[in-house]
């Protein structure tokens, strides 16, 4: 990693703050003289820009997933209420509410984790490539290696190396590989992260930093070549730098997989995201309030509710 | 920038929480004033000797500190001094026997060893050759191959038994935890009498190395499974979960995730199992034969070890008989002390990184 490339990372995305930082004051004077008019446009808007015109790309892993009327228990507590979504292959999904509204619930019912809760139970469908994940028979293990996830908190294996942990999932589900070297390096290229690890492979994991870390979780989810990546608030333990980096890594990745990612970062779910879906719960279960293309959710939306909490007005 | 070179002025680093010399002073003078009280005391009533005087020293010591604190600060800080002041003598208190041991052990020990110790064995000697002659390798070897047969067979049990408890979670690990936790206290004369009745009775019909070996490893699978699962515990869910996410079984997940992450605590708790029997005496001298002889088979013949030739020297109460006992005491000593110590710099080692 050459000194110059990363002075002019970070002016660039210093610029790009600026410049988000000017249209967000200006869509703020917008917003107050605007007041009388409804609805208002969230100061997101700007932000959050199509990215549906994405050809159809022939790299595309897989058919996308459908979730067909999910509720979620933990006990007798129902904390998600009927979720049915809809996620087209290649296309990066936001779900987006306040804490406590079941949004790790969901994804986590998406690839079969729900159930390490003991007292978890769950109804609904899932399908994957048209086949439900949660019929009986599935092979769990084969289903999670299609759907791979990224966790809220950077989790490298500690007793392995850089390159094991890559290596780890093809290890675990005692899956063969041609040439490994490649395979490092074409995970943590795509991840983001081989510049800076390149000449470190065989150090251990937790020896590099929370936002490296994390890139290098990603690394290791793409190893299995997953045809989904759930990401559960993947950047919330990181600072802004590595956040911009691994929304790249999600732009880059969302050529060739699906890619749901729950966070509490409107910008971000504005930034990175085609559909965005708004969960609340309003003491009950969680619901999905609204769902649509992020520029509408930003923009325009139809619920009272997603435009107060899109807007910063509560949550 | 060398050229233009700004004098800074540096201050000197210091560490102004620490109590001041003066302050210091005044925490010594309590000490003192305890002390000469105690002893003014001791003097003028009739009680005699070194323990009431100690007792006193620590009464005046807690009640001196208190009514100094209550005074210069206000009564929070005369009970917080009290409490510290307390803290401290306990603390001495503990110490005590574990140092009389130690020097007890160390100055009656050291008359025994000679170098012909670690060379020569017990077979052609009795209790009233002098001290140089005679050795006690044949029960450092004896204790060696006990302890390692044991270690071979508990190891793999307790750890599989600490992963049951924390991965597998079944509908007996209830009663499994129960009952390893009634296990770890069981007399360890019990453990030799269930070989002797279980298995030499009934099946073997002769008393060897391997015996001791079983006896022993029925003590240490308690100690492993107990430690083994505290440090499971330890190991943060999210690396299973994020193992289980890649696609592995939970066996593979365990295997190649948990346990590694757990390796330097698992050899803590492989530590701790050794001392644990290392020093047993009981369920030995019942099923292990007790030879004098260096004996390396432990399938045929009587299999020595050090506690068990510590015993058999105090057992004959000649003064040499009793001079190698204390040698053998301070051998096995030494061999528990590096042990803990070798556990103690491993589990302080955290996981490479």
């Amino acid at each position: 990693m050459s000194f110059s490339d990363s002075v002019s990372a970070s002016m660039k995305s210093g610029r790009d703050f600026q410049n988000r930082q000017e249209k967000l004051e200006k869509d703020a004077t917008m917003n107050e003289s605007d007041q009388a008019k409804s609805p208002k446009p969230s100061s997101l808007a700007s932000v959050a820009k199509s990215h549906i015109s994405r050809g159809n790309s022939a790299r595309r892993l897989g058919t996308g997933l459908e979730a067909k009327g999910i509720h979620a228990w933990f006990g007798s507590n129902h904390v998600l209420a009927d979720i049915s979504l809809d996620f087209a292959s290649g296309s990066v999904t936001a779900l987006i509410g306040p804490s406590g509204c079941g949004k790790s619930t969901f994804i986590r019912t998406l690839n079969r984790m729900h159930e390490f809760i003991p007292t978890a139970a769950m109804a609904g469908e899932v399908l994957l490539d048209g086949k439900d994940i949660y019929a009986p028979g599935t092979d769990v293990t084969k289903i999670r290696l299609k759907v791979g996830m990224v966790f809220q908190k950077p989790n490298p294996f500690p007793s392995m190396t850089i390159g094991e942990n890559v290596l780890s999932g093809l290890r675990l589900a005692q899956l063969k590989v041609e040439n490994k070297d490649d395979l490092v390096e074409e995970c943590l290229a795509r991840a983001g992260l081989w510049s800076e690890v390149k000449d470190r492979l065989g150090e251990y994991g937790g020896a590099l930093s929370g936002g490296q870390q994390q890139r290098l979780c990603i690394a290791r989810s793409l190893a299995v070549s997953p045809h989904v990546l759930l990401m559960d608030e993947p950047c919330s333990a990181l600072d802004p730098g590595s956040t911009l980096k691994i929304e790249d890594t999600i732009a880059e990745l969302s050529e060739t997989m699906t890619i749901i990612i729950v966070t509490h970062n409107m910008q971000q779910a504005a930034r990175v995201s085609d559909y965005t879906a708004f969960f609340l719960s309003d003491g009950g279960p969680g619901e999905m309030v609204e769902y649509g293309k992020t520029t509408e959710i930003f923009s325009n939306p139809r619920d009272k509710r997603t435009e107060n909490y899109v807007t910063g007005r509560f949550g | 920038m060398s050229e233009t070179k700004v004098s800074r002025s540096v201050p000197k680093p210091s560490k102004p929480w620490q109590p001041s010399a003066a302050e210091r002073a005044q925490s010594l003078s309590v000490g003192v004033l305890a002390a000469l009280a105690s002893v003014g005391l001791v003097a003028l009533t009739p009680m005699k000797g070194v323990l009431p005087t100690v007792i006193f020293f620590g009464i005046f010591a807690v009640l001196i500190g208190f009514v100094k604190g209550t005074f210069t600060r206000g009564s929070t800080t005369g009970k917080n001094n009290a409490i510290g002041i307390l803290l401290g003598l306990g603390t001495c208190v503990a110490l005590i026997p574990i140092a009389s041991i130690l020097q007890t052990t160390v100055s009656r020990g050291y008359k025994g060893i000679h170098t012909g110790l670690f060379t020569e064995d017990m077979s052609m000697n009795t209790a009233i050759d002098p001290i140089t002659e005679g050795g006690l390798l044949h029960a450092l070897l004896g204790s060696l191959i006990m302890v390692s047969i044991a270690l071979v067979i508990a190891m793999p049990l307790g750890i599989l038994t600490a992963i049951y408890l924390t991965e597998i979670k079944g509908r007996f690990s209830r009663p499994v935890r129960f009952l390893v936790q009634a296990m770890s206290g069981v007399p360890s004369i019990v453990a030799g009498l269930f070989i002797m009745s279980a298995i030499i009775y009934p099946i073997t019909k002769s008393f060897n190395g391997l015996m001791g070996a079983l006896a022993l490893s029925i003590l240490m699978i308690p100690t492993i499974a107990r430690t083994a699962e505290e440090v499971l515990l330890l190991i943060p869910n999210d690396l299973r979960e994020a193992g289980v996410a890649l696609g592995g079984t939970q066996w593979r997940t365990v295997a190649m995730v948990v346990v590694p992450a757990a390796r330097s605590g698992l050899i803590t708790a492989m530590i701790l199992g050794i001392a644990r029997v290392i020093g047993e005496t009981a369920p030995i001298l019942l099923v292990s034969g007790g030879g004098d002889a260096i004996n390396v088979n432990p399938v045929e013949g009587p299999m020595g070890s050090l506690p068990f030739y510590i015993w058999k020297s105090f057992f004959f109460g000649t003064e040499e008989a009793t001079t190698r006992g204390w040698a053998g005491l301070l051998v096995l000593l030494v061999f528990v002390l590096i042990l803990f110590t070798l556990a103690r710099t491993l589990s302080r080692r955290k996981v490479r990184r």
